[in-house]
């Protein structure tokens, strides 16, 4: 059971400082021209008002669009090979969501599944997350079909649930012990708030556990071909994804030097299992939108006994053409 | 809208088209492309200010065409878009099944040349927020400008929405996924980010037909129509022809005339 407090508006001021002052940056969403951004702020009154989520996710902290992997140069009769190490930032992420804390969690998996994965490490380390409870959903949101919650404290080290003057302060893990121990005086008592009375109602969607089991058995369905006619088979819905993993690696070089680049990929893309020979073992639109939806609730469940998926929503309303994540699982699990 | 809805209803019937490609509701009252290729499928059709995409788009993709004939329901940017595809040779004419608005009645254009002659009644002005920024970002010294681009392709993380979203982009092999050899950086930083929108740019300057697709659907808010209204505001300007408005075009920039008015080209 957590460590519950109440940490005022003011005292939220403090702690930005003081979180400041040990030298780490505090990213928050932030409203910019009708979007909302993660940026780094220095003030609580920076961070957007309305929010209900960023368009981008806050990946790119551990998991950056391009990172450096390795360097090199040559010269004749020779290759000198020059390890890159990553540029972790010691950083504090205010007000992503519950969904979105959790999605760490997914992206875990896979860089420390069979291999510690040092970059991703390195920045996971640096990085505290205090969350902030959803009072608000939307149309895109489906966090309670698949296990979380507007107020659901997995993935926060802090999670804060907005009451009047204030939050109310779940102090959930060593890292948020340790931001606490920072100033703990701006931690007053809590009052005894039961957070799931303030916290969004989502109605769940869909029986997540019957589709995971259904799946296997839907791979000639023909609801794919139909849900993906209107996909344009672009990278918006994985590159805002807080899940989505996929990398490429990329070589850039010249006859004296290079650099060899990890860099964001998505399924979605009509190259993204192009075989050298030419076959494509996902060659049509429909297949590769059934990969991404396989590889979250049927990979994913089988490998890391997870999903990939936290109903965040971010895809759909990236999406240029408003693929309805929540809206397709449910057909799936009516199909 | 009860018409529309009717005269798709009987063109799927009929057996004249497989689907009616139109605009439903969609999350949170958005609009979306929707395939009608049934009767119940096609009383989700909407139609009103509201829609924006070029659906246009959707014509060139294999998945599509696999359909058979396909109605679409055709604002005057898919309108010239189509066009557009003609012009360029992708399109053939009898493939042509637009469904346009004019008033509260339905046409049916069937080929080109009927694209051609209701477009001619339609004023095409570019959105005037988008004409102001143009003219801001002309205003700005060279300096103030390249400032700007870097500022708003710092955001880019290279989806790809703009091309994808584009009607004018159908190459099956794009430039931008060419790895031998590898003409522009596939990582998102500084450098790929500008050559690829560089590239874009310059890649639809005399084709673009000025629908703004590319910038509603960058997911970070990146101004990106800006770029290829521009391209195609200059050659407009300095080859005398535009995009999106005949069956018959010749690419401004790449067709040898004899008469041209540069003289060191003869």
């Amino acid at each position: 059971m957590a460590d519950t407090f109440k940490l005022t508006h003011e005292n939220l001021d403090g702690l930005f400082a003081v979180l400041r002052k040990d030298g780490r940056r505090v990213l928050a969403p932030v409203d910019a021209d009708g979007r909302t951004e993660l940026n780094d702020v220095e003030k609580p009154g920076q961070v957007s008002k309305s929010y209900i989520q960023t368009i981008m996710s806050a990946k790119d902290v551990v998991f950056p669009k391009v990172e450096r992997l390795l360097s090199y140069t040559t010269e004749p009769g020779s290759v000198e090979l020059h390890d890159a190490e990553p540029h972790a930032l010691p950083t504090v992420l205010f007000g992503v969501r519950p969904c979105e804390a959790k999605a760490f969690g997914a992206l875990d998996a896979v860089f420390n599944w069979d291999y510690r994965d040092k970059f991703f490490n390195a920045r996971l380390e640096k990085m505290a997350v205090i969350g902030v409870s959803c009072t608000k959903a939307d149309d895109a949101c489906f966090c309670t079909s698949v296990g979380g919650g507007p107020a659901d404290t997995k993935g926060s080290d802090i999670l804060l649930t907005p009451i009047d003057g204030g939050y109310l302060a779940e102090v959930l893990t060593d890292k948020g012990k340790a931001i606490q121990a920072l100033a703990p005086q701006l931690f007053t008592p809590g009052n005894g708030v039961d957070k799931a009375m303030i916290a969004a109602k989502l109605e769940q969607a869909f029986d997540q556990p019957a589709l995971t089991a259904k799946l296997p058995g839907m791979f000639e369905n023909k609801l794919w071909e139909g849900q993906s006619l209107r996909c344009i088979g672009c990278g918006a819905c994985a590159y805002v994804c807080p899940t989505c993993v996929c990398f490429d690696i990329q070589e850039e070089a010249d006859p004296k030097q290079g650099q060899r680049l990890r860099c964001w990929d998505s399924c979605g893309f009509s190259m993204f299992t192009l075989h050298a020979s030419g076959h494509n073992p996902r060659e049509t639109q429909s297949a590769r939108w059934r990969q991404r939806i396989y590889h979250k609730f049927s990979t994913y469940p089988e490998r890391y006994q997870m999903l990939g998926c936290v109903g965040c929503g971010k895809c759909t309303r990236a999406c240029p053409v408003d693929m309805n994540l929540r809206e397709h699982l449910v057909e799936a699990a009516n199909a | 809208m009860e018409a529309l809805k009717q005269k798709a209803k009987e063109l799927l019937q009929k057996g004249d088209v497989k689907a009616v490609l139109g605009y439903a509701v969609g999350t949170g009252n958005v609009r979306r492309p929707h395939f009608a290729r049934t009767p119940e499928q096609v009383d989700r059709l909407v139609l009103d200010e509201k829609c924006t995409q070029n659906l246009a788009t959707y014509l060139t993709k294999h998945e599509v065409k696999h359909l058979g004939k396909v109605a679409v329901v055709a604002l005057p940017a898919t309108q010239r878009a189509l066009l557009q595809l003609v012009a360029e040779r992708q399109l053939r004419d009898d493939a042509i099944c637009l469904l346009a608005m004019d008033g509260t009645e339905v046409k049916v254009l069937p080929s080109g040349a009927a694209v051609e002659q209701h477009l001619a009644l339609k004023t095409d002005a570019m959105p005037t927020a988008d004409k102001a920024m143009i003219e801001k970002l002309m205003a700005m010294t060279r300096e103030q400008r390249w400032a700007y681009w870097q500022q708003e392709l710092s955001r880019c993380v290279k989806c790809y929405a703009c091309r994808n979203s584009c009607p004018m982009c159908y190459c099956e092999h794009c430039t931008m996924d060419c790895n031998r050899p590898q003409w522009v950086p596939v990582a998102s930083h500084a450098l790929g980010n500008l050559e690829y929108h560089m590239v874009r740019a310059m890649h639809l300057a005399g084709r673009c037909v000025e629908c703004g697709e590319c910038g509603r659907a960058c997911p970070v808010g990146i101004p990106v129509h800006l770029l290829t209204f521009f391209a195609e505001e200059s050659t407009a300007k300095q080859f005398g022809q535009r995009a999106g408005h005949s069956t018959k075009l010749d690419y401004a920039l790449s067709t040898f005339k004899p008469d041209d008015k540069e003289t060191f080209i003869r």
